[in-house]
Protein backbone atom coordinates (compact mmCIF):
# COMPACT_ATOMS: atom_id res chain seq x y z
CA UNK A 1 0.00 0.00 0.00
CA UNK A 2 1.38 3.42 -1.05
CA UNK A 3 0.45 5.33 1.92
CA UNK A 4 -0.05 3.32 4.62
CA UNK A 5 -0.12 6.31 7.57
CA UNK A 6 -3.23 7.82 5.71
CA UNK A 7 -4.66 4.40 5.55
CA UNK A 8 -3.80 3.89 9.40
CA UNK A 9 -5.27 7.43 10.49
CA UNK A 10 -8.36 7.22 8.50
CA UNK A 11 -9.17 4.24 10.70
CA UNK A 12 -7.90 5.48 13.87
CA UNK A 13 -11.17 8.42 13.11
CA UNK A 14 -13.27 5.64 11.71
CA UNK A 15 -13.24 2.42 14.20
CA UNK A 16 -14.09 4.74 17.20
CA UNK A 17 -17.60 5.31 15.52
CA UNK A 18 -18.26 2.00 14.43
CA UNK A 19 -17.32 0.52 17.56
CA UNK A 20 -19.71 3.39 20.02
CA UNK A 21 -22.53 3.16 16.95
CA UNK A 22 -22.53 -0.69 17.70
CA UNK A 23 -22.53 -0.10 21.61
CA UNK A 24 -25.22 1.73 20.84
CA UNK A 25 -27.13 -0.04 18.79
CA UNK A 26 -27.23 -3.00 21.21
CA UNK A 27 -29.58 -0.53 22.94
CA UNK A 28 -31.91 -1.05 20.34
CA UNK A 29 -35.59 -1.99 21.87
CA UNK A 30 -33.83 -1.86 25.63
CA UNK A 31 -33.82 2.42 25.77
CA UNK A 32 -35.50 3.81 28.81
CA UNK A 33 -38.73 4.78 26.76
CA UNK A 34 -39.67 4.83 23.30
CA UNK A 35 -38.19 8.43 22.64
CA UNK A 36 -34.81 7.58 23.81
CA UNK A 37 -34.49 4.25 22.28
CA UNK A 38 -35.15 5.56 19.15
CA UNK A 39 -32.79 8.81 19.55
CA UNK A 40 -29.70 6.26 21.17
CA UNK A 41 -30.07 4.39 18.19
CA UNK A 42 -30.81 7.07 15.47
CA UNK A 43 -27.04 8.30 16.98
CA UNK A 44 -25.83 4.64 16.20
CA UNK A 45 -26.79 5.30 12.52
CA UNK A 46 -25.25 8.32 11.83
CA UNK A 47 -22.10 6.68 13.14
CA UNK A 48 -22.37 3.99 11.12
CA UNK A 49 -22.93 6.37 8.34
CA UNK A 50 -19.97 8.03 8.77
CA UNK A 51 -17.65 5.32 9.26
CA UNK A 52 -19.02 3.75 6.37
CA UNK A 53 -17.62 6.65 4.24
CA UNK A 54 -14.46 6.42 6.24
CA UNK A 55 -13.82 2.11 4.93
CA UNK A 56 -15.05 3.47 1.64
CA UNK A 57 -12.28 5.28 1.22
CA UNK A 58 -9.98 2.77 3.32
CA UNK A 59 -10.31 0.29 1.35
CA UNK A 60 -10.03 2.06 -1.70
CA UNK A 61 -6.13 3.09 0.03
CA UNK A 62 -5.88 -0.27 0.16
CA UNK A 63 -7.03 -1.83 -3.15
CA UNK A 64 -6.62 -5.36 -3.90
CA UNK A 65 -10.51 -5.38 -4.51
CA UNK A 66 -10.72 -4.69 -0.84
CA UNK A 67 -14.21 -3.06 0.32
CA UNK A 68 -15.59 -1.35 3.30
CA UNK A 69 -16.87 -4.61 4.20
CA UNK A 70 -13.43 -5.89 4.38
CA UNK A 71 -12.56 -3.43 6.40
CA UNK A 72 -14.99 -2.88 8.47
CA UNK A 73 -15.74 -7.00 9.50
CA UNK A 74 -12.84 -8.67 8.77
CA UNK A 75 -9.73 -6.95 10.59
CA UNK A 76 -8.47 -9.04 13.88
CA UNK A 77 -8.83 -7.29 17.36
CA UNK A 78 -5.50 -5.67 17.09
CA UNK A 79 -6.32 -4.14 13.80
CA UNK A 80 -8.79 -1.74 15.12
CA UNK A 81 -8.04 1.27 16.36
CA UNK A 82 -10.55 3.05 18.37
CA UNK A 83 -10.03 4.30 22.20
CA UNK A 84 -10.61 2.20 25.22
CA UNK A 85 -13.68 4.69 25.88
CA UNK A 86 -15.67 3.77 22.80
CA UNK A 87 -16.27 -0.06 23.65
CA UNK A 88 -17.13 0.05 27.16
CA UNK A 89 -20.54 -1.65 28.05
CA UNK A 90 -24.11 0.36 28.08
CA UNK A 91 -24.23 -0.65 31.90
CA UNK A 92 -26.38 1.63 32.83
CA UNK A 93 -28.21 4.69 30.63
CA UNK A 94 -26.19 7.44 33.10
CA UNK A 95 -23.15 5.21 31.58
CA UNK A 96 -24.85 5.49 27.73
CA UNK A 97 -24.93 9.02 28.68
CA UNK A 98 -21.41 9.64 30.16
CA UNK A 99 -19.46 7.75 27.43
CA UNK A 100 -21.46 9.46 25.05
CA UNK A 101 -20.80 13.03 26.77
CA UNK A 102 -17.13 12.35 27.21
CA UNK A 103 -16.88 11.00 23.14
CA UNK A 104 -19.18 14.08 21.84
CA UNK A 105 -17.18 16.80 22.84
CA UNK A 106 -13.95 15.24 21.60
CA UNK A 107 -15.45 14.11 18.41
CA UNK A 108 -17.07 17.45 17.39
CA UNK A 109 -13.56 19.30 18.07
CA UNK A 110 -12.10 16.45 15.80
CA UNK A 111 -14.78 17.40 13.06
CA UNK A 112 -14.21 21.05 13.13
CA UNK A 113 -10.62 20.44 12.68
CA UNK A 114 -10.66 17.73 9.79
CA UNK A 115 -12.99 20.37 7.89
CA UNK A 116 -9.75 21.78 7.17
CA UNK A 117 -7.80 18.56 6.28
CA UNK A 118 -5.54 19.18 2.91
CA UNK A 119 -7.19 15.99 2.09
CA UNK A 120 -10.34 16.70 0.59
CA UNK A 121 -12.31 13.34 1.36
CA UNK A 122 -11.81 13.59 5.20
CA UNK A 123 -12.58 17.14 4.66
CA UNK A 124 -15.94 16.01 2.66
CA UNK A 125 -16.61 13.61 5.39
CA UNK A 126 -15.85 16.27 8.53
CA UNK A 127 -18.07 18.66 6.82
CA UNK A 128 -21.08 16.15 6.13
CA UNK A 129 -20.68 14.85 9.98
CA UNK A 130 -19.98 18.16 11.95
CA UNK A 131 -23.91 18.95 12.05
CA UNK A 132 -24.65 15.20 13.20
CA UNK A 133 -21.91 15.25 15.90
CA UNK A 134 -23.16 18.85 16.91
CA UNK A 135 -26.88 17.30 17.96
CA UNK A 136 -24.61 14.04 19.40
CA UNK A 137 -23.14 16.52 21.62
CA UNK A 138 -26.46 18.74 22.57
CA UNK A 139 -28.21 15.61 23.75
CA UNK A 140 -26.06 13.61 25.32
CA UNK A 141 -24.95 17.09 26.89
CA UNK A 142 -28.52 17.94 27.65
CA UNK A 143 -29.18 14.67 29.29
CA UNK A 144 -25.57 15.11 31.70
CA UNK A 145 -27.17 18.14 32.94
CA UNK A 146 -30.94 16.50 33.40
CA UNK A 147 -29.38 13.69 34.93
CA UNK A 148 -26.71 15.42 36.93
CA UNK A 149 -29.06 18.20 38.66
CA UNK A 150 -32.14 15.78 39.37
CA UNK A 151 -32.83 13.82 42.01
CA UNK A 152 -30.33 12.75 44.57
CA UNK A 153 -30.03 8.95 43.02
CA UNK A 154 -29.92 9.96 39.13
CA UNK A 155 -27.00 12.88 40.58
CA UNK A 156 -25.46 9.75 42.22
CA UNK A 157 -25.47 7.34 39.54
CA UNK A 158 -24.01 10.12 36.86
CA UNK A 159 -21.10 11.08 39.17
CA UNK A 160 -20.64 7.84 39.48
CA UNK A 161 -20.44 6.90 35.67
CA UNK A 162 -18.58 10.51 35.30
CA UNK A 163 -15.94 9.03 37.45
CA UNK A 164 -15.85 5.81 35.95
CA UNK A 165 -15.27 7.49 32.41
CA UNK A 166 -12.82 9.89 33.31
CA UNK A 167 -9.49 7.49 33.08
CA UNK A 168 -10.47 6.90 29.85
CA UNK A 169 -10.25 10.60 28.51
CA UNK A 170 -6.79 11.23 28.25
CA UNK A 171 -6.49 8.27 25.55
CA UNK A 172 -8.54 10.50 23.09
CA UNK A 173 -5.23 13.13 22.65
CA UNK A 174 -2.88 10.52 22.22
CA UNK A 175 -1.27 10.66 18.82
CA UNK A 176 -0.09 7.17 17.58
CA UNK A 177 3.36 7.88 15.27
CA UNK A 178 0.51 7.91 11.62
CA UNK A 179 -1.42 10.63 13.51
CA UNK A 180 1.88 12.61 13.57
CA UNK A 181 2.88 12.06 10.70
CA UNK A 182 -0.52 12.80 8.42
CA UNK A 183 -0.96 16.16 11.46
CA UNK A 184 2.37 16.93 9.81
CA UNK A 185 1.32 16.90 6.20
CA UNK A 186 -2.11 19.07 7.15
CA UNK A 187 -3.89 16.01 6.56
CA UNK A 188 -4.51 15.00 9.67
CA UNK A 189 -5.64 16.87 12.83
CA UNK A 190 -3.02 17.43 16.24
CA UNK A 191 -5.86 16.27 18.78
CA UNK A 192 -3.11 16.70 21.44
CA UNK A 193 -3.80 20.90 20.96
CA UNK A 194 -7.59 20.45 21.97
CA UNK A 195 -6.72 19.12 25.58
CA UNK A 196 -7.25 21.84 27.49
CA UNK A 197 -10.09 23.01 25.66
CA UNK A 198 -11.74 19.59 25.66
CA UNK A 199 -11.49 19.76 29.66
CA UNK A 200 -12.61 22.96 29.78
CA UNK A 201 -15.25 22.70 28.35
CA UNK A 202 -16.46 19.48 29.91
CA UNK A 203 -15.58 20.77 33.18
CA UNK A 204 -17.91 23.58 32.58
CA UNK A 205 -20.71 21.44 31.59
CA UNK A 206 -20.41 18.97 34.80
CA UNK A 207 -20.17 22.37 37.28
CA UNK A 208 -23.12 23.08 35.30
CA UNK A 209 -24.54 19.48 35.56
CA UNK A 210 -24.12 20.28 40.07
CA UNK A 211 -21.31 16.90 39.41
CA UNK A 212 -18.01 16.88 40.45
CA UNK A 213 -14.69 16.92 38.29
CA UNK A 214 -12.63 13.53 38.85
CA UNK A 215 -9.31 14.07 39.81
CA UNK A 216 -7.46 11.59 38.46
CA UNK A 217 -3.79 9.82 39.00
CA UNK A 218 -4.04 7.62 36.78
CA UNK A 219 -5.56 6.71 33.11
CA UNK A 220 -6.24 3.81 31.07
CA UNK A 221 -5.05 3.53 27.25
CA UNK A 222 -4.02 1.19 24.58
CA UNK A 223 -7.18 1.14 22.26
CA UNK A 224 -5.28 3.25 19.65
CA UNK A 225 -2.26 0.50 19.31
CA UNK A 226 -4.99 -2.41 18.88
CA UNK A 227 -4.76 -2.59 22.98
CA UNK A 228 -8.06 -3.74 23.59
CA UNK A 229 -10.00 -4.23 26.89
CA UNK A 230 -11.60 -7.66 27.20
CA UNK A 231 -15.23 -6.14 26.14
CA UNK A 232 -13.32 -5.98 22.46
CA UNK A 233 -13.57 -9.67 21.75
CA UNK A 234 -16.91 -9.82 22.31
CA UNK A 235 -18.24 -7.29 20.70
CA UNK A 236 -16.59 -8.19 17.66
CA UNK A 237 -17.62 -11.45 17.75
CA UNK A 238 -21.28 -10.35 17.24
CA UNK A 239 -19.96 -7.51 14.94
CA UNK A 240 -18.23 -10.23 12.86
CA UNK A 241 -20.43 -13.01 13.06
CA UNK A 242 -22.59 -12.88 9.85
CA UNK A 243 -19.44 -12.20 7.55
CA UNK A 244 -17.06 -14.92 9.67
CA UNK A 245 -19.88 -17.82 9.00
CA UNK A 246 -21.58 -17.34 5.52
CA UNK A 247 -18.47 -15.21 4.18
CA UNK A 248 -19.31 -12.52 1.47
CA UNK A 249 -22.70 -12.76 1.94
CA UNK A 250 -25.05 -9.60 1.08
CA UNK A 251 -28.31 -8.37 1.79
CA UNK B 1 -40.56 4.16 34.86
CA UNK B 2 -43.47 4.65 37.28
CA UNK B 3 -43.64 8.79 36.92
CA UNK B 4 -45.04 8.97 33.07
CA UNK B 5 -43.87 11.89 31.68
CA UNK B 6 -46.48 14.09 30.32
CA UNK B 7 -48.18 13.84 26.63
CA UNK B 8 -47.03 16.49 23.69
CA UNK B 9 -48.17 17.28 20.47
CA UNK B 10 -45.78 17.82 17.71
CA UNK B 11 -46.84 20.11 14.62
CA UNK B 12 -44.17 19.93 12.25
CA UNK B 13 -43.62 22.39 8.94
CA UNK B 14 -42.62 20.04 5.88
CA UNK B 15 -41.30 23.45 3.89
CA UNK B 16 -41.04 27.11 4.34
CA UNK B 17 -44.61 28.41 3.07
CA UNK B 18 -46.65 25.55 4.22
CA UNK B 19 -48.79 25.55 7.29
CA UNK B 20 -47.08 23.55 10.61
CA UNK B 21 -49.18 20.18 10.90
CA UNK B 22 -50.14 17.81 13.54
CA UNK B 23 -47.35 14.96 13.07
CA UNK B 24 -48.17 13.13 16.30
CA UNK B 25 -47.28 12.53 20.14
CA UNK B 26 -44.75 11.53 22.33
CA UNK B 27 -43.78 11.75 26.02
CA UNK B 28 -41.46 14.40 27.26
CA UNK B 29 -40.39 15.92 31.14
CA UNK B 30 -40.68 19.41 29.31
CA UNK B 31 -40.09 21.45 26.79
CA UNK B 32 -36.74 21.28 25.39
CA UNK B 33 -37.22 17.29 25.97
CA UNK B 34 -39.80 17.21 23.75
CA UNK B 35 -38.54 19.22 21.23
CA UNK B 36 -35.46 17.22 21.07
CA UNK B 37 -37.77 13.64 21.28
CA UNK B 38 -39.92 15.36 18.27
CA UNK B 39 -36.44 15.72 16.12
CA UNK B 40 -35.57 12.15 16.84
CA UNK B 41 -38.94 10.34 16.31
CA UNK B 42 -40.52 12.51 13.44
CA UNK B 43 -37.98 14.94 11.40
CA UNK B 44 -34.76 12.37 11.66
CA UNK B 45 -35.05 12.30 7.78
CA UNK B 46 -35.16 15.81 6.89
CA UNK B 47 -39.18 16.20 7.17
CA UNK B 48 -38.96 19.25 8.61
CA UNK B 49 -38.13 22.96 8.49
CA UNK B 50 -39.90 23.70 11.70
CA UNK B 51 -40.95 22.03 14.81
CA UNK B 52 -43.84 23.29 17.12
CA UNK B 53 -44.51 21.14 20.49
CA UNK B 54 -47.64 21.73 22.99
CA UNK B 55 -48.49 19.96 25.99
CA UNK B 56 -51.52 17.96 24.97
CA UNK B 57 -53.33 18.72 28.19
CA UNK B 58 -53.25 22.64 26.37
CA UNK B 59 -55.21 21.57 23.83
CA UNK B 60 -59.22 21.74 23.75
CA UNK B 61 -60.81 19.47 21.78
CA UNK B 62 -64.43 19.75 20.50
CA UNK B 63 -66.69 16.52 21.69
CA UNK B 64 -67.48 14.08 19.44
CA UNK B 65 -70.98 13.71 21.07
CA UNK B 66 -71.71 17.42 19.87
CA UNK B 67 -70.39 16.67 15.98
CA UNK B 68 -74.13 16.83 14.89
CA UNK B 69 -74.53 20.63 15.73
CA UNK B 70 -70.96 21.71 14.98
CA UNK B 71 -70.17 19.90 11.95
CA UNK B 72 -73.07 18.79 10.20
CA UNK B 73 -75.30 22.13 9.42
CA UNK B 74 -72.92 23.16 6.82
CA UNK B 75 -73.93 19.45 4.59
CA UNK B 76 -77.11 20.75 3.35
CA UNK B 77 -76.00 24.17 2.25
CA UNK B 78 -73.56 23.67 -0.58
CA UNK B 79 -73.41 28.04 -1.21
CA UNK B 80 -70.83 27.46 1.67
CA UNK B 81 -68.40 25.56 -0.18
CA UNK B 82 -66.00 27.23 -2.41
CA UNK B 83 -66.40 24.98 -5.81
CA UNK B 84 -68.11 27.24 -8.08
CA UNK B 85 -64.83 27.83 -10.04
CA UNK B 86 -61.91 25.74 -11.34
CA UNK B 87 -58.56 25.79 -9.93
CA UNK B 88 -55.97 26.42 -11.57
CA UNK B 89 -52.79 23.40 -11.76
CA UNK B 90 -50.03 25.76 -10.54
CA UNK B 91 -52.05 26.22 -7.24
CA UNK B 92 -50.99 23.21 -5.13
CA UNK B 93 -51.79 22.32 -1.55
CA UNK B 94 -55.19 23.35 -1.51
Amino acid sequence: MKNQDLYKYVLGVADNSLILGQRLGELCGHGPNLETDIALTNIALDLFGQTRSYYQYAAKLEGNGKTEDDVAMLRLERDYKNVLLVEQPNTHFGHVIARQYLFDVFHYQLMTALLNSNDETLAAIAAKSIKEVSYHKRFSGDWLKRLGDGTEESHEKMQEAIDHYWPYTDELFDMTESDVKMAAEGIGVDVSEFKESYYKEVSDLLEEATLEVPANPYFKKGGKEGIHSEHMGYILTELQYMQRTYPNMTW
Amino acid sequence: MKKEWPLWEVFVRSKNGLEHRHFGSLHAADAEMALENARDVYTRRSEGVSIWVVESKYITASNPEDNGELFEPAQDKVYRHPTFYDLPDEVKHM
